[in-house]
């Protein structure tokens, strides 16, 4: 039997968890990476299922990793072909015969609202961990997590966006958590044929009046940015070859461009990176990528922690 | 013209698009309801040339209507009690349509999953939008198909 929540919560969008609880949440994982002893042991007996319908390197190991440091255990599978949804089960059915064995679980699913089918017949908490190009509130969370990590705060930020905006859907994630911090302006870096859909500017940037403009070349926003957030500019968005190769070189942030930058200025990327960062990048102190990986998983740890209402006994 | 006898108590439908009287009787699933409808098809107007017009004798509160304004705004409903009009229904966009279009989205879970009821959400008012519930793929305006 798995544990009894007073108030069962999935979580589909990062808007599914209020501004309040997202500083809570992020507060916790602060605690979890200074005091690790601390919460070792508080998911004792407990079990997070993975069910990944699609293969993934870091979001399911991060997801094991922040169980197994707070004592618990993993079950679930790595691909569809693995699983029952070979022989046609349904998610809703899935779902349901995890329920029996697992407390909370984190599903990757290549359909776009596969998780909120699970979620709708689930008797424990259900984690979205990427539909898609629909939604992935985990990665927007270490992104939120590691700008405060290194900024020191989430408001009063000038936050560049770099690369594919059109089709990213953690470009699409974080403008609308990061809208809802006071003084946010974002400087949207990218070729025309990639830039930021006007429904996420009508849905998201102008009911909170967010500041914004739109810049082709990177080296002109990277003396005023706080934050760059870089993506990586697949070659079958083009609808030809030329454009292409115009545009490839336009966005590889290398040391000579980083010159430009301010000495606060951090780089995030949500991985995997091709070739849009520079390997020379990775020893500046800006380069905080790698740091997004590791915040990411504290921000699972504290999550689940959340979601599975447990208490550090002290 | 076509007689049909007055109703005691239901609704009439008029305005229809003529030729989807048909279509609004599955829409509205009054195959499923234990009462006497009658279907005028083609019928002469004034105002739009030809219409369908759809006679439902049934409780008034046994027919949730606000569908009608989503697949099409300009059907009138006219109330029947005791065989008279008590109320012209205005129609506003429903908060939510269920089982009455598909997403398009391929990569919607709805494509694969099976018995799973096809939901979209009103999102936006003013502009008519209706999102996906799962996918949150965007549907503009009224059903005129």
């Amino acid at each position: 039997m798995h544990r009894q929540l007073k108030n069962l919560r999935h979580v589909m969008s990062p808007l599914d968890l209020s501004v309040e609880e997202l500083d809570h949440i992020m507060e916790l994982a602060a605690d979890m990476e200074k005091n690790p002893a601390k919460y070792a042991h508080v998911c004792d007996g407990l079990k997070l299922a993975t069910l990944f319908y699609e293969p993934s390197t870091r979001t399911r190991l991060s997801f094991e990793t922040a169980m197994l440091n707070m004592g618990g255990n993993v079950i679930g599978f790595h691909s569809g072909s693995t699983s029952s949804a070979t022989k046609g089960e349904s998610v809703a059915d899935t779902i349901r015969v995890v329920s029996c064995f697992a407390d909370i679980c984190a599903m990757r699913h290549p359909k776009e609202g596969a998780p909120m089918v699970a979620a709708a017949k689930s008797s424990i908490p259900v984690i979205n961990a990427g539909d898609g190009g629909h939604q992935h509130p985990t990665q927007t969370l270490a992104d939120l997590m590691t700008i405060r990590q290194t900024k020191g705060r989430l408001d009063h930020l000038t936050v560049g966006i770099c690369g594919d905006l059109k089709f990213g859907r953690t470009v699409h994630s974080l403008i609308s958590a990061l809208v809802r911090y006071p003084g946010i302006r974002f400087v949207l870096i990218s070729p025309e044929e990639l830039k930021l859909p006007s429904y996420v500017k009508e849905e998201h940037l102008d009911p909170h009046h967010t500041e914004y403009k739109e810049v082709i070349r990177l080296e002109d926003a990277l003396p005023d940015l706080d934050i760059l957030y870089m993506t990586r500019v697949q070659k079958e968005r083009f609808f030809n070859e030329d454009d292409y190769i115009r545009m490839k070189d336009f966005y590889i942030l290398n040391e000579e461009k980083m010159k430009l930058a301010p000495k606060d200025m951090y780089v995030l990327h949500p991985l995997p990176r091709v070739n849009e960062i520079s390997v020379d990048v990775d020893d500046d102190p800006r380069a905080a990528y790698f740091k997004q990986v590791y915040w990411g998983m504290y921000m699972r740890m504290a999550l689940m922690f959340t979601l599975l209402e447990l208490e550090v006994k002290e | 013209m076509l007689n049909v006898g007055s109703i005691e108590q239901g609704f009439v439908l008029d305005h229809i698009k003529a030729g989807k009287a048909m279509t609004i009787y599955h829409d509205l699933r009054l195959d499923q309801l234990d009462c006497c409808v009658a279907m005028i098809m083609n019928a002469r107007s004034s105002k739009m040339g030809r219409k369908d017009i759809i006679k439902v004798e049934c409780p008034v509160d046994q027919l949730d209507l606000n569908i009608v304004g989503f697949i099409d705004p300009n059907i009138t409903i006219n109330v029947i009690e005791h065989g008279e009009i008590v109320e012209k229904k205005a129609l506003g966009l429903p908060k939510e349509v269920r089982n009455v279009i598909k997403c398009k989205n391929p990569r919607c879970i709805t494509s694969i999953e099976q018995g799973l009821d096809q939901i979209f959400i009103l999102t936006d008012p003013e502009h008519a939008v209706y999102r996906c519930k799962y996918c949150e793929e965007k549907y503009h305006g009224h059903r005129r198909d």
